[in-house]
């Protein structure tokens, strides 16, 4: 660690309504691993942003190596040094790896030379990837290999990575962390943004921690425990999710010999899932996304039906019924893309309510909806679940993702589910949503519901699950006790690393 | 009925120069398409750029300057459907169709004082298809030198898609548009400029109609092709070439159709009209089973800060 290689000062952002930036303040070393920290909303996105130059700052000084810094827009940012890792992959499905990656550089090679350069560097790291596939194709993990090789091409001195491990099994984040150590020691920066506290502390040598735009401090993450930086960010006391190990009951649902054909081009198809799930059970499933997650709770949901003794409900045969006469008999869903699936985005929360709430909560009568009620339901939603919004009538779009993932989660448990299946309940959302979240599925399975968690965030799974299976290709493994499984079990039930290479030919 | 009257080779120059108006409009859409944009008023842009052409033609004596114009007519037809639909964020396809219905009306008025005129004679070269014998005289094709530009056009798109970085960045901001931007690429200019290029092309293919291949001014002369160049290029799946063998079995079916008519085939002429329409969309659906080449983002508002 030589000297510094960017300086920040007083950088402030603000959007009408909201600042989200204010007066934010740090330095990144030469190779260092500098972690940001902060909830949803804290302003990393906006941060990293303006560095990368998507977002002008509207006051406050960058330096780069002691010059100023001022990009205008990626370009620049990228010809400075400075490259990217996005969260939301920024990449095109329809174009092979090569495409992708010389889409992101700025006086890409020829096509041929292209290619050799990027399986030579990605064996170098130890991120292997053919640069004729289609990107549709990939796994999540390799989507990731792609955007960072993409980084790397540019010989970066400065590499952004916005919750990259996010996405990948244990095995993946440890040849993740071990080409960045290997960058570190290249003496690339890179600036680090997760959620995960534990893996900061594996890897970062220092970090900055944002409340509501403000910078509230820095720490070494090393010395400090996980319970503490999650209490910076916060600013409070941090609850953690407890769970009345109560008895389970009968069996509630039943999935037998479910096969589904893949719904699209890029779809999984689900092959021969069986499983059963009691009263008071939290089921988990894990896997890596793209491996049927979707598809399943399609098929649990009734988006998609099958054949009518796949899936029984207390005994009745439900495979044939669609999504409302499910919900009807007890079984409720809410499924991961939050704009688009679980709500509709340019609806209010209001009508957001009515559209999976009406039967259950009587907000139709003879055809009328009773916009009353439909309001009030929301109201409540919106009080149990601490839903920061001004009111029920704001469009779900208006939400951020983590206050309208709360709003989804409350309205299906506040429908008292008998059943509930969640895909990935706690994407995106900040450590003490995330709790908030966890602790209201667990306290449903407390009154005797019966709750399908499927999540790619293993440490959640741990926490809540009694029982654990992994999706894998679209087949669920066998069903083991949550209890004693370590990290190393679940990578393997996952399929691993490895396997991911001859998964998808 | 007589078909030993129909000279292949007589046929085939036929066909080239009935497919060439189509061509023009399928392929510039083509490129629209694929830049994300779904432009409806093709129609629109045809029309005005056959009268725009055939206006200039006649009052300046030039048919060059006719095509010039007709292409310039065409561009500046869908820079209106670009600032709607990119810098007010209208819905691309009601702003398309009433670009179409607006286009046909704009054409009506322009047209006034045109019809019955003869436009200066565009240079055609004639190819002697058959000798003139005792009974008849020579059978010579009249080809013309768009009709190859027209080929060249489609070659130059589909290379320009496939190998070069402009056209990779074209069909990127197609693909996603939120990635594209992401990674720093102007997403509105850049499906600015495919409007524009679009229009270009379908006034050309206008122009086309009302300087060569009829050539005289009626209202609605375009008679639906801009529909069927839309049509192509989604059966085509998006390909160049594909779109090329599309247009040239409309002109194909269409050639045919107006010689069975002439040879007196006991068909209603109304049904034999029909069928180049008929056939083209039977013929694209059977062979556009995969959507390979279909852009993702097609026909969805791009707003940066969303």
């Amino acid at each position: 660690m030589t000297g510094t290689l960017l300086k920040i000062e007083g950088l402030t952002k603000a959007y009408p309504g909201v600042v989200a930036n204010d007066t934010v303040s740090f330095a990144i070393a030469e190779g260092e691993v500098h972690a940001l920290l902060g909830e949803n909303g804290a302003g990393k996105s906006t941060l990293v942003k303006m560095i990368y130059g998507l977002v002008k700052p509207d006051s406050g000084t960058m330096t780069l190596r002691g010059a100023p810094y001022t990009p205008s827009e990626p370009r620049a940012a990228r010809a400075a040094g400075v490259a990217m890792v996005f969260q939301h992959f920024s990449l095109f499905e329809a174009l092979n790896v090569a495409e992708n990656i010389a889409l992101g550089m700025e006086n890409p090679p020829k096509m041929r030379d292209l290619a050799a350069r990027i399986t030579a560097v990605s064996h170098d790291y130890g991120l292997p990837l053919d640069p004729h596939r289609l990107v549709g194709d990939l796994s999540a993990g390799e989507r990731q290999r792609v955007e960072i090789i993409r980084c790397l091409l540019q010989s970066p001195r400065l590499l952004i990575m916005d919750e990259p491990t996010s996405v990948l099994t244990p095995q993946e984040v440890d040849i993740l962390f071990q080409t960045l150590n290997k960058l570190r020691a290249e003496g690339v920066s890179i600036l680090y943004i997760s959620h995960k506290l534990e893996e900061i502390r594996t890897l970062c040598d220092s970090a900055t921690i944002l409340r509501l735009g403000k910078n509230v401090g820095t720490c070494v993450p090393r010395e400090t425990s996980a319970r503490d930086m999650a209490e910076m960010m916060v600013g409070s006391a941090l609850h953690v999710p407890e769970r009345a190990h109560g008895d389970t009951g009968e069996v509630l649902l039943e999935v037998s010999g479910l096969t589904n054909a893949a719904p699209s081009e890029f779809g999984t198809a689900l092959k021969d899932i069986s499983f059963t799930v009691r009263a008071g059970e939290v089921l988990g499933i894990g896997g890596v996304a793209g491996n049927g997650q979707d598809e399943l709770l399609a098929a649990l949901s009734g988006e998609t039906r099958g054949a009518a003794e796949t899936v029984k409900l207390k005994g009745e045969a439900v495979g044939r019924l669609g999504p409302d006469a499910r919900r009807i008999k007890g079984l409720l869903c809410a499924p991961e893309e939050r704009l688009g699936h679980a709500a509709a985005p340019d609806m209010s929360l209001t009508e957001n309510a009515l559209l999976t709430g009406a039967r259950r909560e009587g907000l139709v009568s003879g055809g009328f909806l009773k916009w009353g009620a439909a309001r009030r339901f929301a109201e409540k939603v919106i009080e149990a679940f601490d839903v920061r919004t001004p009111g029920p009538d704001n469009a779900a779009r208006s939400l951020s993702g983590g206050n309208l993932q709360k709003f989804v989660i409350g309205r299906e448990v506040l429908q008292r589910p008998e059943i509930l299946v969640v895909n990935q309940p706690t994407w995106g959302v900040d450590a003490s949503a995330a709790a908030a979240i966890r602790q209201a599925l667990l306290d449903l399975a407390a009154k005797g519901a019966a709750v399908i968690c499927i999540s790619q965030d293993l440490d959640e799974l741990m926490e809540i699950s009694d029982r654990f299976g992994a999706l894998n290709e679209g087949r669920l493994t066998p069903l083991r006790p949550a209890q004693g499984l370590t990290v190393e079990d679940i990578g393997l039930m996952m399929g691993g690393a490895q396997d991911m290479e001859v998964a998808h030919v | 009925m007589d078909l030993s009257a129909i000279n292949p080779f007589l046929l085939l120059c036929a066909i080239l120069v009935s497919a060439t108006p189509l061509l023009f409009a399928a392929v510039g859409e083509l490129v629209v398409e694929k830049s994300g944009v779904l432009n409806l008023g093709v129609e629109g842009m045809m029309i005005t750029g056959a009268i725009c052409g055939f206006a200039i033609s006649v009052n300046t004596g030039s048919p060059w300057m006719g095509l010039l114009a007709a292409a310039g007519g065409g561009a500046v037809l869908s820079l209106l459907f670009a600032l709607l639909t990119q810098v007010a964020m209208a819905n691309q396809v009601a702003s398309g169709l009433s670009l179409t219905l607006f286009g046909l009306g704009l054409s009506a008025l322009i047209g006034q004082g045109y019809q019955g005129i003869k436009p200066p004679e565009f240079p055609t070269f004639g190819v002697v298809v058959a000798e003139a014998t005792a009974e008849r005289a020579a059978l010579v094709a009249r080809l013309d030198i768009l009709v190859f530009a027209a080929i060249a056009l489609t070659a130059a798109v589909w290379a320009f898609l496939k190998y070069s970085r402009a056209g990779l960045i074209l069909r990127a901001v197609g693909e996603s548009h939120d990635a594209a931007h992401a990674l720093g690429y102007k997403v509105v200019r850049i499906r600015v400029l495919a409007i524009l290029f679009g229009g270009a092309c379908a006034g050309l293919g206008g122009a086309y109609i009302s300087l060569i291949r009829v050539p005289q001014w009626t209202e609605g002369m375009t008679a639906g092709i801009g529909w069927i160049a839309l049509a192509l290029v989604v059966f085509a799946n998006w390909k160049p070439w594909r779109a090329l063998l599309g247009a040239w079995l409309f002109g194909g079916v269409n050639v045919l159709q107006l010689n069975l008519q002439a040879a007196g085939v006991d068909i209603p002429a109304e049904y034999l009209g029909m069928a180049p329409y008929v056939i083209t969309i039977i013929a694209l659906v059977i062979m556009s089973s995969d959507r390979s080449g279909a852009p993702a983002s097609i026909g969805r508002p791009f707003h940066a800060s969303s």
